[in-house]
């Protein structure tokens, strides 16, 4: 008992921390206007939305059909985590500038050590009002900011755009609900038990807590009590954990570098991971071919006493490095100033590991959901494919995805191996003039000219009203002998991009069966016929 | 009809007949049950090289029912593979990985591929050698992977090959193409020789795989 009172003790030594927020970053990454109702879709679910929205009935989590019906004028955009990350770079650069040692939360929420930083502008409000000056200048973008004991606090703080006086971070947490702790299935259990505010739970005797719930709720309660928000069992890595890659040629291009990215997060997860430990803030450092040196923190979650999975690690290396990518080494014009010709992954701060951080698949992130069935070896497959893309490049390998879209190859999206693969807004809707399935099971890449004839062996056409001028009779594929057509049904108009006088289309689709039993799809497109796809 | 070749697929497979059975719940890879009567081993044998000829449908097919497994499978080789008729057939696009354009390295590709997959289908280029043909085999049997050739290979332990085709749904002018019944041929070496012969939909109206005829095969 002793002991872990001495460990307490340490712990509550919080240190004053500031966090910077962008209040809904994934909406204003995406364009929307805080103003006008406008949410970021990933999953079919509300991710984010403005506070426009939320006013409307708008939530987090909602399924896109029940926010709509709420606000039927909300602007829905899809969700790209690279993008809300690369965007978010200028604000960090711009916090950076003036309090160093940032850690990037999330993108959207940074949080810093503030001590040193306030003595320098002569005391807190001045901090706070030069930070928020100088990203309004530089960036454009509105923050929120929260000072506290703590980096839990601080957070809760900056969503209550609040300075909370040293020492008070408990009084401070404890009206708060208990679903600010961010772990639902802890708060639910909670709320059912009635312990609904931050302050009713960390009134619980902290050994109940731990025999009853576990360690992570152990240390959800330190959190609520407003000890330093940092797992018990935290330690600075010892060096050797880091991994680094010097890139030759220099790496300039996004593609690559996520590839890059992967490999490295990899080679780090399964570094910690013989040693039993999995790590919680990570830095990512690189050096570009004109020798800036870049560096930027990521910090997992604020709160939680489990790592980063693998997947996690590859995310933010992949969305750093697309952030300087295409900001901090481009000059002016958008061209890179010089590629990166080294990177270093290093785990600034490690936990034991809890059991819980698992390989790429399994994360809740990204890929996580899609792939949560476990055939073969998963980590096989991953190697394997790892190797194919070193072979012949990332974009090599793909796996397709089918959306909406009336013409077949509009239909699939391919999406290079380690991609998320999402869903755009029009794939779910229903496309009018879609083909009826069976789809075909052979898709030309490029359409092939054929040659259609009446039972005269005279060429047949089709008018700009859809008047075909004879039977269709004979289907002759080159210069092979033509086959006998004993069915056919037509023309299905596929009008496209109607709008655009230059890029408009207006084509006749048909289904045909020859007599060896094969079926086609062709179409008649400005006095040719083509052949799509075969139903083979 | 259909309850006892499923039945019958899955008693094989606890049984765990074919090579490489020191997994024995895993030995053979399911095939749709209106095929089982053209695999002897009842599915598709873990190390096995099997060839479809001129019919990505029927590749198609005997994807899927690895697929929903469910497994992971790859294909080598070929842009032309349609992808709403993979998801028609059952096939989960996230696990059905594809390189398209290997080029060269086309069987060093699906070698690394049979290393994890459980299926690779493969599109040889027409100046595949046989001694490529002849060490691919060799990796699926030593990693416990089927290799899928679409096209021909004399050494594969069962071809496939579609010897009659009839769609249905289109008349002159009007309908649309809904139900294929197919004749699939099957002609093997060892306890396979013989040629079987089996009529199936593929696909039926409801978009499955299923016997056309009561006493088929």
């Amino acid at each position: 008992m002793a002991s872990s009172r001495a460990v307490r003790r340490l712990n509550n030594r919080a240190v004053r921390t500031l966090a910077v927020w962008c209040p809904d970053w994934p909406v204003v990454a995406a364009g929307g206007n805080a103003d006008e109702p406008s949410a970021v879709l990933a999953g079919g679910h509300i991710f984010a939305c403005s506070a426009a929205a939320r006013l409307e009935g708008v939530r987090r989590g909602q399924r896109r059909r029940d926010a709509q019906s709420r606000c039927p004028e909300l602007a829905v955009y899809p969700h790209d985590p690279s993008r809300d990350a690369r965007l978010f770079e200028q604000v960090a650069e711009s916090v950076e500038a003036l309090v160093p040692g940032i850690e990037i939360v999330r993108p959207g929420l940074i949080v810093v050590a503030a001590r040193g930083a306030a003595r320098y502008y002569k005391g807190e409000l001045p901090l706070l009002a030069k930070i928020s000056t100088t990203v309004a200048d530089e960036t454009g973008r509105d923050v929120q900011l929260g000072l506290a004991d703590g980096s839990f606090a601080a957070t809760q703080a900056a969503y209550f755009a609040h300075i909370v006086p040293a020492g008070e971070s408990a009084k401070f947490l404890a009206p708060q609900p208990i679903r600010s702790l961010d772990r639902p299935e802890l708060a639910d259990l909670l709320v059912r038990l009635g312990i609904r505010t931050l302050g009713d739970f960390a009134a619980l005797p902290r050994a109940d807590v731990l025999a009853r719930f576990g360690p992570d709720a152990a240390y959800a309660h330190d959190l609520a009590h407003g000890f330093e928000a940092r797992p018990p069992s935290a330690r600075s890595a010892p060096p050797d954990l880091a991994v680094e890659l010097a890139l030759d040629p220099p790496v300039d291009r996004v593609d690559t570098a996520t590839f890059v990215a992967k490999a490295l997060a990899e080679q780090l997860h399964e570094r910690l991971e013989a040693r039993g430990l999995a790590c919680i803030r990570i830095s990512i450092e690189a050096r570009t071919s004109n020798g800036e040196q870049l560096a930027r923190s990521w910090r997992h979650g604020g709160v939680s006493t489990a790592g980063f999975s693998a997947l996690a690690i590859a995310d933010r290396t992949r969305w750093q490095l697309d952030g300087w990518l295409s900001g901090t080494i481009r000059s002016d014009d958008g061209q890179p100033t010089g590629g990166m010709v080294f990177l270093r992954l290093v785990p600034d701060e490690v936990v034991a590991d809890a059991g819980r951080q698992l390989s790429l698949w399994d994360s809740t992130t990204g890929l996580g959901s899609d792939f949560s069935a476990r055939g073969a070896d998963v980590e096989q497959i991953e190697r394997a494919l790892a190797r194919v893309q070193g072979l012949l490049g990332p974009e090599a390998v793909v796996t397709a995805v089918v959306g909406g879209g009336r013409e077949l190859a509009e239909q699939v999206r391919l999406v290079p191996w380690g991609e998320p693969r999402e869903m755009l807004p029009g794939d779910t809707c229903p496309w009018p003039g879609q083909l009826p399935s069976p789809s075909p099971a052979t898709v030309l890449p490029e359409a092939r000219s054929v040659t259609v004839t009446a039972v005269d062996g005279s060429p047949v056409e089709v008018s700009d009203r859809l008047a075909v001028s004879a039977p269709l009779h004979w289907l002759r594929i080159e210069q092979r002998a033509p086959i006998e057509i004993v069915g056919w049904a037509g023309p299905w108009p596929l009008d496209t991009h109607w709008w655009d006088r230059v890029a408009a289309r207006r084509r006749a689709r048909f289904q045909l069966t020859t007599v060896d039993g094969a079926g086609w799809l062709v179409t008649f497109d400005s006095g040719r016929w083509l052949i799509e796809a075969v139903y083979d | 009809m259909l309850h006892s070749a499923a039945l019958s697929a899955d008693l094989l497979e606890r049984v765990g007949v074919g090579v490489g059975s020191f997994r024995s719940d895993d030995a053979v890879l399911p095939v749709p049950p209106a095929l089982l009567s053209l695999f002897p081993g009842g599915g598709l044998r873990r190390g096995s090289t099997i060839t479809v000829s001129r019919s990505p449908s029927l590749v198609l097919a005997l994807t899927a029912q690895v697929s929903k497994r469910p497994g992971w499978c790859a294909e080598v080789g070929s842009p032309l593979l349609g992808s709403a008729a993979a998801v028609e057939a059952g096939i989960a696009l996230e696990r059905f990985v594809r390189v398209a354009e290997p080029g060269e390295q086309w069987a060093t590709v699906t070698a690394s591929l049979l290393e994890a997959f459980d299926l690779v289908i493969v599109h040889p280029p027409a100046r595949a050698g046989q001694g490529d043909m002849r060490r691919l085999s060799a990796r699926a049997r030593e990693r416990s992977a089927v290799l899928l050739v679409a096209g021909a290979w004399e050494g594969a332990m069962v071809g496939l090959s579609i010897t009659g085709s009839k769609w249905q749904g289109l008349g002159a002018g009007h309908g649309y193409l809904r139900a294929r019944q197919v004749e699939v041929q099957a002609l093997g070496r060892g306890s396979a020789a013989r040629p079987q012969r089996v009529k199936v939909w593929l696909p039926g109206i409801d978009g499955a795989v299923s016997l056309a005829h009561e006493n088929a095969a």
